[in-house]
C-alpha cells in the first residue's frame, strides 16, 4: 500500500504511542457515518487536512482501513487515486498537483464518490458526441446509389 | 487548475468556469478544483457544491500588492504555497496588476501599471499590503519617491477592500517592536474607511493566504472575521487546544529542557515557553511545507508569530504563567507577558548592551533574550 507519500518523512510511530489518540475517534467516525449511509443512504466526507494528526497518526488510519477492491487513478490537473479501503463504502480520495505533491485527501463514506462517477454534463455531451460522429461517417443518400449501381 | 499556463491568459470578462472548459478541463476535473479549493478555504466538505456553484461564475479581480517595512517573507511564503501555484494564482486567479518582486516592470512602467490599474478597476480592485508603515519619518520608507504612508492612502481609496498579509501589515509586527525606531503602524490604523482582512503570521501560512483570496475570488466578499479581523476559518481556533501535544499539557507531563526526556519523548512544550495557549493560527492542523509539521511537530516552542505585539511578549523561551523573575525583582512587574513587559526588556536590555558596549564586553543571544538581567 502506497498511502503513506505525505508522512514518509515523518517520525513512526505505534498508534498505541500515546499521543492524541485520533486514530480511534476517527475510526469511530467513519463507524457511525457507515451506519447512517447503511440506514438512510446519507453520505459524509472527511477532509484528514481539518484534523490535527499526531505524526504517524495518518499513516495508522490509513493502514488500518487497508485496501479493497477498487483501485482508479484519475489522470486531470494531476492525478487523483480513488480507492475502496477495505471496509465497503469507505473510500480515500487523495487529490495531487502536477508536481505530484498533495493537495488533498478525503475519506468519503459513499457507495461510489462522485468523482468516480460519470458526470451528467458530460453523458449529454457525449451521446451528442457519438450521434455526430457516426453521422458524419453514414453515407448519403447518393453515395448508396452509387455504390449499388456499381454492383 | 495549474494545467492553464501563461500563454492562455483569461480575458477580464470570462469565467473561471469557462476557463476551464475552454482548456479542455473536464467536469471531474472542476470537481477536484472545487474540493481542494473547499479545503484551502477551510470550508467543510458539505460546501463543496456551493464553491462549484460560485467558482462555475468567478471572474478575476484585479489585485495590487504593495510592500511597505517588510522582509519579502511573506512574498516567498505566497510562492511556495503547493495548493495553488503563484502561476495559477497570477494568470487564473487574479489579475495580479502590480507587486515589486514579482513583476517584470520596474521604474516609471511598474507605477503606470499601478495606476492604470487603480483607474480601470476603480472600487473593484484588492488590495493588498505586506509590512508596516513609517509614521516617524517619510523618509525612512519610500517607493518611487512616494512615502509609504501617501502610496497606501492613494491606492486604498478606490480598493474594494483590503487585505494586511503578515503581522507586520496586521498589528505592526517586528517594525513596531519596541523601541518602534520609525514609529511602525499596522494598515488599520491608517485606513478606517475599507473592509480589510488581517492575515497576520510571520509570515503567513502560505494556503492560508491563497485560501483567503480564493474566498474573495469564490463569493466575491471577504470571509468572516474575529476580534481582530483576521478570518475565522483559520484563525478561529488557538493552537493550544488543536495541538497533537496538547494531552500531554493535560497530564502535566512537559519537556523542560530540549534535550531531556521530555522533549524527547514529545511531551508539551509550555514550559518551554510555547505561547500556543494564546495563539490563534492554522498550523496545528494545515500545517507547513506541503502539510510536512509545524514547529510544536519539530520540537520547538509556538513563538505565536500571529499575534500582535509578539515581539515584546517576554522572551521567545518565557513560560507564559512565570512571573517574569528578574524583571518583576528588578521592575515590580507582576505579569510575564505584554506590551508593558516587552517594553521593561527592551529598556532593561539597552541598559546593559550599553554598559557592555562601553566596557567592551560582548552581549550573548541569552543577555538579549532575558533582558540582559541575568
Amino acid at each position: 500500500m502506497n498511502f503513506t507519500d505525505a508522512t514518509r518523512s515523518r517520525v513512526e510511530i505505534s498508534a498505541e504511542a500515546d499521543l492524541t489518540h485520533n486514530v480511534r475517534p476517527l475510526l469511530h467516525e467513519i463507524r457511525h457515518a457507515l451506519q447512517q449511509l447503511s440506514q438512510t443512504g446519507e453520505t459524509h466526507v472527511i477532509d484528514l487536512r481539518r484534523i490535527p494528526m499526531a505524526p504517524g497518526e495518518e499513516a495508522r488510519i490509513l493502514e488500518l482501513l487497508g485496501e479493497g477492491e477498487i483501485k482508479a487513478t484519475l489522470t486531470v490537473l494531476g492525478r487523483s487515486t480513488i480507492i475502496e479501503t477495505a471496509y465497503a463504502g469507505v473510500w480515500i480520495i487523495t487529490h495531487y498537483n502536477e508536481s505530484d505533491e498533495i493537495l488533498g485527501r478525503f475519506i468519503e463514506i459513499t457507495d461510489a464518490p462522485a468523482i468516480l462517477k460519470s458526470q451528467k454534463e458530460e453523458i449529454a455531451l457525449a451521446a451528442a458526441q457519438l450521434f455526430k460522429m457516426l453521422s458524419a461517417d453514414q453515407p448519403t443518400k447518393e453515395e448508396t446509389r452509387n455504390d449499388s449501381d456499381q454492383s | 487548475m495549474t494545467a492553464i499556463k501563461a500563454e492562455s491568459r483569461r480575458p477580464a470578462d470570462e469565467t473561471l468556469g469557462e476557463a476551464l472548459r475552454s482548456h479542455g478541463i473536464s467536469r471531474r476535473g472542476f470537481l477536484k478544483f472545487c474540493a481542494t479549493t473547499a479545503s484551502l478555504m477551510a470550508l467543510p466538505p458539505a460546501m463543496i457544491p456551493v464553491v462549484a456553484s460560485a467558482l462555475e461564475k468567478a471572474r478575476r479581480p484585479s489585485v495590487i500588492w504593495l510592500s511597505f517595512q517588510e522582509c519579502t517573507g511573506c512574498t516567498e511564503s505566497l510562492t511556495r504555497s503547493h495548493a495553488t501555484t503563484i502561476e495559477s494564482l497570477i494568470f487564473d486567479h487574479i489579475s495580479l496588476d502590480y507587486h515589486h518582486t514579482l513583476q517584470a516592470a520596474s521604474g516609471t512602467a511598474a507605477e503606470a501599471a499601478r495606476e492604470a490599474a487603480m483607474r480601470d478597476n476603480h472600487g473593484q480592485y484588492l488590495l493588498i499590503v505586506d509590512g508596516s508603515i513609517p509614521l516617524g519619518n517619510p523618509g525612512y520608507s519610500t517607493i518611487a519617491g512616494v512615502s509609504n504612508l501617501d502610496m497606501l492612502r492613494e491606492t486604498a481609496e478606490g480598493a474594494a477592500g483590503i487585505i494586511a498579509i503578515g503581522t507586520c501589515a496586521a498589528y505592526g509586527g517586528l517594525p513596531h517592536a519596541a523601541p518602534n525606531p520609525t514609529g511602525a503602524v499596522s494598515v488599520s490604523e491608517i485606513i478606517t474607511d475599507k473592509p480589510i482582512v488581517n492575515v497576520p503570521g510571520c509570515p503567513p501560512i502560505p494556503v492560508v493566504i491563497t485560501g483567503v483570496l480564493t474566498h474573495f475570488l469564490t463569493f466575491g466578499t471577504l470571509p468572516e472575521l474575529d476580534s481582530i479581523g483576521r478570518p475565522m476559518a483559520f484563525y478561529g481556533q488557538n493552537i493550544h487546544d488543536r495541538c497533537y501535544r496538547r494531552s500531554f499539557y493535560d497530564r502535566g507531563l512537559f519537556a523542560e529542557t530540549f534535550d531531556d526526556e521530555g522533549a524527547r519523548k514529545g511531551w508539551c512544550l509550555y514550559k518551554l515557553g510555547c505561547k500556543g495557549p494564546v495563539t490563534y493560527n492554522a498550523c496545528a492542523t494545515t500545517k507547513w511545507n506541503n502539510g510536512t509539521s509545524f514547529p510544536i511537530e519539530s520540537g520547538h516552542p509556538c513563538l505565536g508569530c500571529s499575534e500582535p505585539d509578539f515581539w515584546d511578549m517576554g522572551g521567545f523561551y518565557r513560560t507564559l504563567s512565570m512571573p517574569t523573575g528578574h524583571f518583576s525583582t528588578a521592575l515590580g512587574y507582576g505579569v510575564a507577558i505584554g506590551a508593558a513587559a516587552g517594553l521593561a526588556s527592551a529598556l532593561l536590555g539597552r541598559s546593559e548592551r550599553d554598559k557592555a558596549r562601553s566596557a567592551h564586553e560582548k552581549v550573548s543571544v541569552d543577555d538579549l533574550d532575558k533582558g540582559g538581567s541575568s
